[in-house]
C-alpha cells in the first residue's frame, strides 16, 4: 500500500491547509496592532499585556483549572474501572444498560446532557458551583478515558495476567503489578482527553455552573458573541501554544517509551 | 466481592448522573411552568397522586402547535445529514491517503489531525468569523483573485454552520476510517488487481466495504452531536439558520419556559434513540472483534 498518487498527496495537502489556516489566520493576528482583526497594522503585544491585566479572564482561567484537574482525576479513576468492568467482567445483570450508559455520553448532544444535570441538581437542592461542574465533567469525561483504556485492555495479552495469578498474587496485586503499568500510557492519554474535554467544555458548564462560577469558555463565549475581538485571539493563540507542546511532547515519549520497551525486548531475547 | 464493588462504582454514578437526570427531565416536561425558582410548579411534595394528576402533555401539544420547532427540528436533521456526508467525501480521501503513507510519515500524519481535535473545539469555531464575515479573509482572497466583484454573505447562512461542522468534527471522521483501512490487507487488492480488476472497481468492491465499519462509526461521532450542535450555528449561523440545540439553548436561558425546553429535549431523544443504539452496536461489535 505504499504509494502515493497524486490524488492522495492532493486530498491531504488541501485537508491540512483546511484544518490549519484558520488557526494560523487566529495566531497571526494575535500580533496585530489594529483592534480591527482583518485589517494589518503592524506588529504588536498589546493584546497580550491586556489580556494579563484582565483579572475576570485570570479568575475564569483558574475555575477552569481546578474543575479540569478534579474531575479528570476522579474521571481516570472510574473510567479504568469501567473498561476493565466492559472488558474482563465477564456476564452480569446490566451490561448492556452499562456499555450503553458508556458510549451513549460520547455522542450525546451537550445541550441534553447540560439540561438534564442541571435539573437533576435543581431537584436535589444541590448548589451549583465548582462542585456540580465537577460533577457534570467526571460524568461525561469518564467514558471518553473508558473507551480509551478498553481499548488498550483489548489488545492486552491476558496471559501475562494469568501468569501473575499462577504465581500466587492476588487479583489485586496482579491488576497493580502487572496490568497497570502495561495499560499506563492509556490511562495517562484518557486523563490528559479528560482534562481537555473539561478544560473546552461550554455548553455543559453554562447549564450546571450557576451564577458563582464562571470558566474560561464561558467568558471566551460571552465575549465572542459580541464579534471577533483581539484580546480573545491572543488567547486562543496561547491555548493553541500550550496545546502544542504538550502533544508534541507527548508524541516525543511514547516514540522514546516504544524504542526503549523494543530495546528491552531484545535483550530479554538475547539472554534467554 | 470486590468484583461486585468495581462493577457498582462505575455503575451507581452512571446511573446517578447520566440516566436519572433523563427522568428528570421527562417529569419536568410534564409540568406547569410557574413564575418562581425554579420556574416550574414542584409536584412530587403533595403525594404521588396530586403529583400525577397535575402531569399533562401541554407542553407538547404547545411544541406541535408552533412550527417554530418542527421547522428547527427538520432543519437540524438536514444540516446535520449534509455535513455528515460532506464530512465523508473530505475526511475519507485523507484517511485513505494516510493509509497508503510510507509507514514512517504515519506518527506525524496522526499528529497533525489529533492536534485540532485537542485544541479548544470553541476557538476553532471562532476562528471561522473572522474568515467567513462579509470583510473577512476569504472575501479579500477572492476580490484579490478577481473572482467575485462584491463580497459574498457566508457568515450568518446554512452554508457557514456546514463550514463549522465539518471542521470541527473532521478528526472524528478521519479516525475510526483510518483505523479500518490501516487493518486492511493490501494483498487482497494486489489479488483482485492481479485478476483483472480495475483499480477504482477494486477500491469500490474492497476497500469500501473492508472500510464500512468505519465509515458507519464516523458517521454516527458527526451525525449525532451535530444534530443538537449549539455552538456553531450561534457563532456561525446567525438568525438565518434553525437548530434545535439553539432553539433549547434559548427556551432555557432566555424565554426561562423550563418544561418546554425540557420537552424538545425530550423529543430530540427520541429521535436519537434509533441513531444511538445504532451506534452502541458498532463501537461494541468492534471491541468484541478486536479481543
Amino acid at each position: 500500500m505504499n504509494r502515493l498518487s497524486p490524488f492522495n498527496v492532493v486530498s491531504l495537502t488541501l485537508g491540512f491547509v483546511f484544518l490549519y489556516i484558520p488557526m494560523l489566520i487566529l495566531v497571526v493576528y494575535s500580533f496585530n496592532a489594529s483592534k480591527l482583526v482583518t485589517v494589518w497594522a503592524g506588529f504588536s503585544t498589546q493584546w497580550y499585556g491586556e489580556l494579563l491585566r484582565n483579572e475576570s479572564f485570570l479568575d475564569a482561567a483558574w475555575v477552569t483549572l481546578r474543575v479540569a484537574v478534579i474531575s479528570s482525576t476522579i474521571a481516570t479513576v472510574l473510567g479504568t474501572m469501567a473498561a476493565y468492568v466492559l472488558v474482563r467482567g465477564g456476564r452480569f445483570f446490566g451490561r448492556t444498560l452499562f456499555s450503553g450508559m458508556i458510549y451513549a455520553p460520547l455522542v450525546m448532544p451537550e445541550v441534553i446532557t447540560g439540561l438534564s444535570l442541571l435539573l437533576l441538581f435543581i431537584g436535589t437542592g444541590l448548589d451549583r458551583g465548582v462542585l456540580t461542574i465537577v460533577l457534570a465533567h467526571t460524568t461525561f469525561s469518564m467514558c471518553f478515558v473508558s473507551v480509551v483504556v478498553s481499548s488498550r485492555l483489548v489488545t492486552f495479552d491476558r496471559s501475562l495476567e494469568e501468569a501473575a495469578l499462577d504465581l500466587g498474587a492476588s487479583t489485586f496485586d496482579a491488576f497493580r503489578l502487572v496490568t497497570l503499568p502495561i495499560i499506563a500510557p492509556a490511562v495517562i492519554s484518557g486523563w490528559l482527553l479528560a482534562f481537555t474535554l473539561s478544560l473546552d467544555d461550554l455548553v455543559i458548564a453554562s447549564f450546571t455552573a450557576g451564577p458563582s462560577a464562571t470558566t474560561l469558555p464561558m467568558k471566551i463565549w460571552s465575549s465572542v458573541r459580541l464579534g471577533v475581538s483581539p484580546e480573545i485571539n491572543a488567547l486562543s493563540t496561547i491555548l493553541i501554544g500550550l496545546v502544542t507542546v504538550g502533544v508534541v511532547v507527548a508524541s516525543l515519549a511514547t516514540k522514546r517509551a516504544a524504542v526503549q520497551a523494543a530495546r528491552d525486548e531484545q535483550a530479554a531475547a538475547r539472554t534467554a | 466481592m470486590r468484583r461486585a464493588a468495581l462493577i457498582a462504582v462505575p455503575y451507581a454514578w452512571l446511573l446517578a448522573l447520566f440516566l436519572i437526570p433523563f427522568a428528570v427531565v421527562f417529569k419536568i416536561s410534564l409540568s406547569d411552568i410557574a413564575l418562581a425558582i425554579p420556574p416550574y410548579t414542584p409536584t412530587a411534595k403533595d403525594g404521588i397522586w396530586a403529583m400525577l394528576s397535575q402531569l399533562d402533555f401541554e407542553n407538547f401539544v404547545f411544541l406541535t402547535e408552533d412550527d417554530l420547532y418542527w421547522k428547527a427540528y427538520l432543519s437540524s436533521l438536514q444540516i446535520a445529514a449534509v455535513s455528515t456526508v460532506l464530512t465523508l467525501l473530505v475526511g475519507y480521501p485523507m484517511a485513505y491517503a494516510m493509509a497508503r503513507a510510507p509507514e514512517a510519515w504515519r506518527p506525524t500524519l496522526l499528529m497533525l489531525v489529533i492536534l485540532p481535535f485537542w485544541t479548544s473545539f470553541l476557538i476553532r469555531v471562532y476562528a471561522w468569523v473572522g474568515i467567513l464575515s462579509n470583510e473577512g479573509f476569504l472575501n479579500q482572497f477572492l476580490l484579490w483573485l478577481g473572482v467575485i466583484d462584491t463580497p459574498l454573505t457566508i457568515l450568518n447562512t446554512p452554508t457557514a454552520v456546514y463550514i463549522g461542522i465539518v471542521y470541527t468534527y473532521l478528526p472524528f471522521m478521519i479516525l475510526p476510517i483510518y483505523s479500518a483501512l490501516d487493518r486492511l490487507d493490501g494483498s487482497l487488492i494486489e489479488a483482485a488487481e492481479d485478476l483483472g480488476c480495475s483499480r477504482f472497481k477494486a477500491f469500490w468492491l474492497i476497500t469500501i466495504p473492508l472500510s464500512k465499519n468505519g465509515i458507519i462509526a464516523g458517521s454516527f461521532l458527526v451525525f449525532i452531536p451535530a444534530l443538537g450542535e449549539f455552538v456553531i450555528p450561534s457563532l456561525l449561523g446567525g438568525s438565518g439558520t434553525l437548530m434545535i440545540g439553539k432553539v433549547l439553548f434559548e427556551e432555557f436561558f432566555s424565554n426561562r419556559d423550563w418544561p418546554v425546553a425540557s420537552a424538545v429535549a425530550v423529543i430530540l431523544l427520541l429521535i436519537l434513540v434509533i441513531p444511538l443504539v445504532l451506534f452502541q452496536r458498532n463501537q461494541q461489535r468492534q471491541t468484541e472483534a478486536g479481543a
